[in-house]
């Protein structure tokens, strides 16, 4: 007896103390952020993280919305969707946010995509999976490139190059999985085989076995999709196995750690991405070029390592969101919506953002380069 | 498949293999002195590998590997007296949570020191790109490395354990904890040194398949669960074992993706594993009588 | 003395209809929501603290168990059965009631199975699994045990990760609610929050008076000898080995109920909730509970899952989880809840 009202007591203790947390002030606009910070997906989220912190710094050194300041509240899912739902409960109700960035996978957009549909509370998603725009919610956007321009781009340079038979490796994740139902959709349009299509572990760290199998079938090139650390060793257990054939990446390669993780090995890997990537080579007149070079000099000189197309997913959601905001009517969630929606001609990292009533991602195929690894940095192929 | 084909599997096989088999040492020699399956084995392959990064940056790399290998070793040193040490008349399941629980902590710290990006080390020989032609199969330099370190690392513990006083010391503490104390045997270093000891062949370990699996703060939670199996399944308490048992589940690994996808390829290997493991309770290549005798 | 026990059961309603009150008078009702998916995580602990405090079966599986409630239940009332609703099977479900119909936000009109039917599959599905599991595994020992119920919990994961109708790496969402009695719907909706939360924590007052009870019976004191040694309990005629499973297949209905009711609560189930690490989130809570101890497993289970799902340990919610377990580990070997924590913790304080 003595052990369970011990028990209890120490219940009600921490019970009161959880409540106990005052309320904040109401100047600020509060905006929310649900990203993988740590855990499976951290390549995403950490860069993600760090790159809204710097903007809304930037943004309120500006002088925020109209004057008013922004408040960021990042919450850390470590990709785990339950994390994410009861996050963004937290975010739509509780802390009133006028719209939530993120979350970084596919997997946990769709498990909030209808929670922010019924509650009416705007989300500028990080993920790339079509499905989160497709069918179109009206309260729920997306920042990077579509699937299926990337794959799209893929066949396209194959087609110049004479490749018809190509083996497909994917991680097994959100954005492994789409890119490689995105490939399996497109290639009979461009009249390419795809002799075998596997995912791998995200973790994992060895794949000669599997790329032997696909060895196996004499395929002319290998596209690899995914965002985790196998991109650079995909590349590694293929020259070490002799494998001479080109390899596609997605747009999931735009880190440069991957490059110097995969040293030798990366060179000539040719994939679709961003042109954040090679902001310096763009010419003057390219209407991105500003921002591109602005938000890429800024991060590097603030964390002191290379910028990714990430971070810049989480960059142009942050500024929709607030150049919206500058725009609407009112802070309201629903202006805000009609603001992003009606928001043409913006550009920002991932390319010119055209939103409209169907288009929900608001980004054309030519939002993405070809680009290729020379002498251990990314160039224009 | 081609005799090649077999044989590149055979090679991917090993290579993973031995992997599995210098995280399984460590649980043993661990396991040996103490009765501890040490959950955390797998953080120390991700330190080597990480340390020794660090440290190739601002000098070659063998010192830079060398240095790694001694600084883990403390580490390992450097647990068993904050914690394990204080644990005393623990059961099993108490101290499976507080490895855990090390592990987790070294992780977290992992990421502080070294943020989420990717490390690989130098390749030892040649470069990313180079490969060796070995009837008709092909392998990176770095596997030969692998292989070859870990037949070494094989050799010297059995030595060591045989023919050294330390190594006979340490084996006296395993049979009987007791019955060593009563000899003059000082148990307490004897655990110490055997942290020491994995904690060390870990991070070799690390630093040996840095260059090709890369190395990542949260990479020694799937390590240290594939090098339990391993220790199970050769049998608690039996490094040789452990290497035999390392190898075969690479092999069925590797062989399990030539013909069923790659994602179910620890659902095949697991489910072979635990068949083995209910067929044969004492693990693969442990006798029924020893077993009986320990306590687990 | 039969009423005596349930009188501490009495007191915890007391404190959770305070809670709600206290929540509704400072209009802070939002923290009902992590209070619910908390109770639900605590169902799953307190099962497994039947399995490894009073029956001593180490499990590092038992998120293997709630991912096949969640996954069965998902899958099942996501699947549109409008193409086959004239086959004469699905009509007659249809006709007795057992199919539901509903409009999505997008318009779409569908059909599907009513989640009773998941329901009730899932526990059947995690009882016969955890049977036929137990049956082989639970005569293994120690480490040994670990490693094979570690093994089976990635199975489970590896399958749900790589199979196309679990949805791979993105899971499974859209799961519609769950209406299980006139007026009372597990589901997200801002609007039944109040009556969520008085349903999870039924269900967790309804475990924990099942498992009082069972402390209590035959089996209990079975369970009590086979702690204490079992070969001893062996000896003495008690048959250790059928025990063990029945504490393991209960441990298992357990957490496939509370996978399938939170899996409503959330409409949506993703492959992190049968991880490895979730498992063994699950054995830390019951460890730093003090294992053979419901209420203390409870509390600490409301506890570490309610500050984690609020967010509150930020970046740091492994590490602090960590940190917890080896404090506990250390310092409170059976636990907090004991009463020598007391003198335990004064006399760390005064530096021993």
């Amino acid at each position: 007896m003595k052990r369970i009202l011990l028990t209890l007591l120490t219940f009600t203790l921490i019970m009161s103390t959880a409540f106990a947390n005052g309320q904040g002030e109401e100047e600020t606009v509060k905006i929310g952020a649900i990203l993988a910070v740590t855990g499976g997906a951290s390549f995403l989220g950490a860069p993600e993280s760090k790159t809204i912190e710097m903007l809304a710094e930037q943004i309120n050194a500006d002088g925020g919305i109209n004057g008013r300041q922004i408040e960021l509240i990042i919450k850390d899912s470590a990709a785990n969707p339950e994390k994410a739902i009861s996050f963004a409960k937290q975010l739509i109700e509780e802390d009133k946010v006028i719209a939530i960035i993120g979350p970084s996978t596919s997997g946990e957009t769709m498990q909030i995509k209808d929670l922010c549909e019924s509650y009416k509370t705007p989300l500028v998603s990080c993920a790339a999976a079509e499905d989160i725009v497709n069918p179109v919610a009206s309260y729920v956007f997306k920042t990077p490139q579509k699937d299926s321009y990337v794959a799209e781009l893929i066949f396209q340079t194959m087609n110049s190059m004479g490749i018809t038979k190509i083996g497909v490796v994917a991680a097994n994740s959100g954005f492994g999985n789409a890119g490689k139902g995105q490939l399996e959709k497109y290639a009979p349009q461009y009249g390419i085989e795809i002799a075998l299509a596997e995912t791998y572990d995200r973790a994992a760290t060895d794949l000669t076995a599997l790329l032997t199998k696909i060895n196996a079938e004499d395929v002319q090139a290998v596209v690899n999709w995914s965002i985790v650390p196998a991109q650079s060793i995909v590349p590694k257990n293929m020259k070490q196995l002799g494998m001479d054939v080109p390899l596609f990446q997605s747009h999931g390669f735009g880190n440069i750690q991957y490059v110097i993780a995969a040293g030798e090995a990366a060179n000539g890997i040719i994939f679709p991405a961003g042109r954040l990537l090679v902001a310096d080579e763009l010419p003057d007149s390219n209407p991105q070029k500003a921002t591109l070079v602005a938000y890429k000099n800024a991060y590097e000189s603030r964390y002191n390592e290379p910028a990714s197309t990430f971070g810049g997913h989480a960059y142009d959601a942050l500024s929709i969101i607030v150049e919206a905001a500058k725009k609407a009517d009112s802070l309201s969630r629903e202006d805000l919506r009609n603001a992003i929606e009606s928001l043409t001609g913006f550009p920002g990292t991932g390319g010119v953002f055209n939103y409209s009533k169907d288009d929900h991602n608001g980004l054309g195929m030519d939002s993405l380069a070809i680009l290729t690894v020379k002498d251990g940095a990314f160039a224009l192929y | 498949m081609t005799s090649e084909q077999i044989l590149q599997y055979i090679f991917s096989g090993i290579t993973v293999g031995s992997i599995y088999a210098l995280v399984a040492i460590g649980y043993n020699i661990i396991y040996n002195t103490t009765g501890i399956i040490n959950l955390a084995q797998g953080e120390f392959v991700m330190l080597g590998g990480m340390i020794a990064y660090s440290l190739s940056q601002i000098m070659s790399l063998v010192p830079a590997v060398v240095l790694a290998v001694l600084i883990t070793g403390a580490v390992g040193s450097l647990i068993e007296i904050v914690f394990i040490r204080r644990m005393k008349k623990s059961s099993v399941l108490g101290m499976i949570v507080i490895t855990i629980g090390i592990s987790i902590i070294i992780r977290e710290i992992a990421l502080l020191i070294w943020d989420e990006q990717i490390r690989a080390l130098r390749f030892f020989t040649g470069n990313e790109i180079s490969s060796i032609d070995i009837l008709g199969a092909r392998i990176s330099p770095q596997v030969l490395w692998i292989v070859g370190v870990t037949a070494l690392i094989v050799m010297a513990l059995y030595l060591f354990f045989r023919f050294t006083l330390t190594g006979q010391a340490m084996r006296a503490c395993s049979s009987n904890t007791r019955a060593a104390k009563l000899c003059g045997i000082r148990t307490s270093r004897m655990v110490n040194l055997s942290f020491m000891l994995a904690a060390g062949i870990g991070a070799l370990g690390g630093c040996l398949v840095s260059p090709l699996t890369q190395t990542h703060y949260s990479m020694g939670s799937e390590l240290a669960i594939k090098g339990f199996i391993v220790a199970i399944l050769g049998g608690l308490g039996n490094p040789m074992a452990a290497v035999a048992a390392g190898l075969l589940l690479g092999l069925i690994e590797s062989f399990s993706i030539s013909f069923l996808p790659m994602v179910y390829k620890d659902v095949i290997s697991i489910l072979i594993l635990l068949v083995i493991l209910v067929l044969k309770p004492s693990g693969l290549f442990g006798s029924r009588q020893t077993s009986s005798l320990k306590d687990f | 003395m039969k009423l005596k026990k349930y009188y501490p059961i009495v007191l915890l309603a007391g404190v959770l209809v305070l809670i709600q009150l206290l929540t509704l008078i400072t209009g802070t009702a939002y923290y009902l929501t992590q209070l619910t998916m908390a109770a639900y995580y605590v169902v799953v602990a307190l099962g497994l603290s039947m399995v490894m405090g009073y029956a001593g079966q180490i499990s590092l599986g038992q998120a293997g168990f709630f991912a096949i409630g969640g996954y069965t239940t998902a899958v099942l009332t996501t699947f549109d059965l409008t193409d086959k609703i004239s086959r004469p099977f699905f009509a007659f479900l249809d006709k007795i009631g057992l199919l539901v119909h509903k409009v999505t936000l997008y318009g779409d009109s569908i059909v599907h199975l009513s989640p009773w039917i998941s329901f009730i599959l899932a526990l059947v599905l995690a009882g016969v699994v955890a049977y036929s599991i137990g049956v082989p595994v639970l005569r293994l020992k120690g480490h040994y045990l670990g490693m094979a119920t570690m093994g089976f919990g990635i199975i489970i994961y590896r399958i749900v990760l790589g199979t196309h109708i679990f949805g791979e790496a993105d899971g499974i969402s859209n799961v519609p609610a769950f209406p299980i009695l006139p007026g009372i719907t597990i589901g997200g909706d801002f609007s039944i929050r109040i009556i969520n939360y008085y349903t999870a924590w039924f269900f967790v007052i309804l475990a924990m008076v099942l498992l009082l009870n069972l402390i209590n019976s035959r089996t209990g004191r079975a369970l009590r000898s086979l702690h204490g040694g079992e070969d001893a309990a062996d000896a003495m005629g008690v048959n250790t080995a059928q025990y063990k499973v029945k504490v393991f297949v209960i441990g298992a209905v357990f957490a496939a109920a509370a996978g399938v009711f939170i899996t409503h609560y959330n409409g949506g189930i993703g492959p992190s909730e049968s991880s490895v690490a979730k498992s063994v989130r699950y054995v830390a809570i019951v460890a730093v509970g003090g294992m053979a101890n419901l209420w203390g497993v409870l509390i600490m289970g409301l506890f570490l899952n309610f500050l984690s799902l609020r967010g509150l340990f930020g970046v740091y919610d492994d590490a602090v989880f960590g940190i917890i377990l080896v404090i506990i580990m250390m310092f409170f070997p059976d636990g907090l809840f004991q009463p020598a924590s007391l003198n335990r913790i004064k006399r760390i304080l005064r530096g021993k």
